[in-house]
């Protein structure tokens, strides 16, 4: 028999008494429910910023590139900004699903669905940018090598230009199959459960057909390890080819060797403070904090402050070797950096990526869930100031004094790129209404190891065995004994049958509850509980399916309901809240 | 042909699951399938499946990758049209291989990963369009389908079954549903 076991000092990953039916219902809760006010509100105005930038893209389409603010000294400044910076945030997913994998970090399977929907959603913006500034981009296709009318004229092989575009396309696609194959399972549960045609349809189209056959989750599992195993060198790479954009190039603050390692470990603290950011956000709307615990966020700081700390070295290094170089233009380059007109923003990247990762150390701060969304909004602040000062302080005071000149935005320059956040959140809002946001067939192979409740009955000195049962789902039954010895019951035995599973209602003592308030029953259906003799919270709490087959067999009308719903687990929190 | 019966038994707890699956092995019958929600661990050791090769693959596609990397890089920017840029010509494979590591490495990966997705779709025949096969629709939420092959041996098989902890437990068909 499976062990389950895991050091009782460890504390459960997914809290609450749940079995794997509440995964399953809790992971589908939100894609089955309606959307409520705040996500129309926060989708408009995403949807709003998005139409903008598509506006500012054609504007600079169709004029040209002389819309955006460069000049002759200055001719990269926030799309090559912005094109770092969202392909830096998408380093966090396949860290998260790939390293954390690798490492059996079994936290990771509450995050890992979300931050790998975010990387490939970050690296879409990401594309973008290059694409744009091409200035024709219907004629982006010439980066591939491909035979053309031209004769021997190929793409450069030796340009780390090119080196980007293989290791993005690489990585969008490999992160895309990744993160499809494991969604896999979970989208045909979401299949199975369908009550509207509708659904059920593109639920059984995007599953693939998944059956869960023995033999598919043995290949299953093999693939996504060797996958982990082929994504993290090639997470290490995407952003190690970013960095020789600048690397590899003689401008002073540009050309340094430790750019490969600074720059991935910069990805990874951007990548991890936006999943920190979108998460926080996340498991309240959507009810997840039994799986997205504090414990996750904690864990989530600590590599914020590990990666921040290797970044804030990085810096340091970076100043100590321009200074140890004895080379003029390198020491220009960084004290103009720190001291010049651009100062502000070096600063800003200093105190924001160095100095706000250190409150991380203190245990209070770092499991405070409003002050590490503060922390990671900071952060992302900062990593975009760091790109924008590498990028733009190391041009415009160039080898020439006479060509020394400032940047500043135009409006096209700043609509783009709020309009790529636009574009970001629309798809990350569209995900979440749609897509299952945990990994649940994941968190199923956890739960009896680190549930709370499979922990406590372990503790206790009980068998995990048919612990995984849910009384709401089945009985056990033999149908062919059951329905020939199943006596004939008139309405009335049934009734006594249900109040005898709920326990009765007793006025003088108890109060009725609002019973409107769960999910799926409305004016109607409460009055027909009532006349049954259910008041409470408690009573519906009772229910199993033995329950919801007679109260269907009763009432006749949507059959099958509460069990889809899942009255008994609402009215549990309920009872609990 | 004669239809084919085929016995269902649903469990819902993965080590009722796991103990029924060695008991059922070790009174000589075929387990024909085992359908559930989530991955079991030991299970196909259990079930006698044999182990997936589809690791093996994996590395094939690489070097498959690697191959068709080294090819196209030479012939484009060694043999085709031979530049000099930034100094350096490109008239040796060997003294320009550093230049072309990233993008052997990409290719490496990409071919990689995606064949052995491929292969792993096929194998499994999973794809758009694919109609699900698992029996029982909550095979995906908590409940654990057997299916055995049954040869005039029901009664024994039931009881049997019945013994392991099943909580339902069906005669099917198999023919019926196929059309």
């Amino acid at each position: 028999m499976a062990s389950h076991y895991e050091a009782p000092i460890r504390r459960p990953l997914v809290t609450g008494e749940k079995s794997y039916h509440d995964v399953t219902v809790d992971v589908a809760r939100p894609v089955e429910g309606k959307a409520n006010r705040a996500w129309w509100i926060v989708f408009s105005i995403a949807l709003v910023a998005f139409l903008w930038g598509i506006g500012c893209i054609i504007y600079t389409v169709s004029t040209g590139i002389g819309v955006w603010g460069l000049n002759k000294t200055v001719n990269w400044a926030w799309d090559i900004t912005n094109f770092v910076w969202w392909v830096g945030i998408g380093h966090a997913g396949t860290l998260i699903s790939a390293v954390l994998l690798l490492f059996r970090q079994k936290w990771r399977m509450a995050i890992n669905r979300s931050a790998e929907a975010m990387t490939i959603f970050a690296v879409f913006q990401a594309g973008l940018f290059p694409i744009i500034h091409m200035g024709r981009p219907w004629l982006a296709y010439w980066v591939l090598p491909i035979p053309n009318q031209f004769g021997s004229l190929w793409v450069n092989f030796n340009s780390p230009l090119l080196w980007d575009v293989f290791a993005i396309s690489t990585y969008l696609s490999v992160s895309l199959v990744f993160w499809w194959t494991g969604l896999l399972p979970d989208f045909a549960m979401l299949r199975d459960r369908a009550v509207r045609p509708f659904q059920k349809k593109i639920y059984a189209l995007v599953s693939f057909g998944w059956s869960g056959r023995a033999k598919d989750w043995q290949r299953f599992e093999e693939v996504s390890l060797v996958l982990a195993g082929l994504a993290t060198p090639l997470v290490l790479s995407v952003h190690t080819i970013v960095s020789f954009d600048f690397a590899t190039s003689i401008v002073p603050g540009w050309h340094t060797t430790i750019f490969p390692p600074y720059f991935v470990a910069g990805a990874i603290f951007s990548g991890f403070a936006m999943v920190n950011t979108l998460l926080i956000i996340m498991r309240k709307v959507c009810n997840l904090e039994d799986y997205i615990t504090v414990q996750h966020i904690e864990l989530m700081n600590i590599v914020i402050m590990l990666t921040g700390s290797i970044v804030g070295v990085a810096y340091i290094t970076e100043l100590f070797i321009a200074w140890y170089s004895g080379v003029e233009y390198e020491q220009f380059a960084f004290l103009n950096r720190a001291t010049g007109p651009y100062w502000w923003a070096y600063w800003c990247m200093m105190s924001f990526n160095v100095f706000s990762p250190q409150f991380m150390w203190f245990k209070k701060l770092r499991t405070s869930i409003m002050f590490s969304f503060f922390i990671s909004i900071v952060v992302n602040i900062g990593m975009w100031f760091e790109r924008f000062v590498i990028i733009v302080t190391s041009l415009h005071r160039d080898y020439l004094p006479s060509s020394w000149t400032m940047f500043s935005p135009t409006f096209v320059d700043i609509g783009i790129f709020i309009g790529t956040i636009g574009f970001f959140f629309v798809l990350f809002l569209l995900y979440a209404r749609t897509f299952p946001v945990i990994a649940q067939a994941e968190i199923k192979t956890i739960l009896k190891s680190s549930g709370e409740r499979y922990k406590r009955i372990r503790e206790n000195g009980e068998t995990l065995a048919g612990t995984g049962a849910d009384s709401r789902t089945s009985n056990f039954k033999i149908p062919e004994e059951t329905t020939a010895s199943k006596p004939l019951q008139d309405t009335t035995e049934k009734l006594g049958n249900l109040l005898e599973g709920v326990g009765r209602f007793d006025a003088s003592i108890q109060k009725a509850d609002d019973l409107k308030v769960i999910n799926g029953i409305g004016p109607k259906m409460e009055d027909v509980l009532n006349n049954i003799g259910i008041f409470t919270y408690a009573q519906v709490s009772k229910m199993t399916k033995r329950e919801y087959d007679l109260l269907d067999e009763i009432t006749g009308s949507f059959p099958g309901r509460a069990e889809r719903d899942d009255w008994s687990g609402q009215a549990k929190n309920l009872i609990n809240n | 042909m004669e239809a084919s019966k085929v016995i269902h038994a649903i469990y819902t707890d993965d080590d009722v699951l796991m103990s029924a699956v060695k008991t059922v092995k070790a009174e000589k019958y075929h387990i024909e399938d085992v359908f559930t929600p989530f991955p079991v661990h030991g299970l196909d050791k259990a079930m006698g499946l044999a182990p997936t090769r589809l690791a093996i693959t994996a590395f094939l596609y690489g070097a498959v990758g690697l191959a068709v990397a080294t090819v196209m890089m030479n012939y484009i920017m060694i043999q085709d049209w031979p530049q000099d840029i930034g100094g350096k010509p490109s008239f040796s494979f060997l003294e320009n291989m550093p230049a072309f590591v990233p993008i052997m490495f990409e290719l490496t990966v990409f071919f990689s990963a995606h064949l052995m997705v491929i292969t792993f779709y096929m194998r499994s025949k999973i794809w758009p369009f694919k109609k699900a096969e698992n029996p029982d629709p909550r095979t995906t939420d908590d409940h654990f389908l057997m299916e055995i092959a049954v040869h005039n041996n029901e009664e024994s098989l039931t009881n049997l079954l019945k013994d392991t902890g099943a909580v339902e437990i069906n005669i099917v068909n198999k023919d019926e549903d196929a059309h």
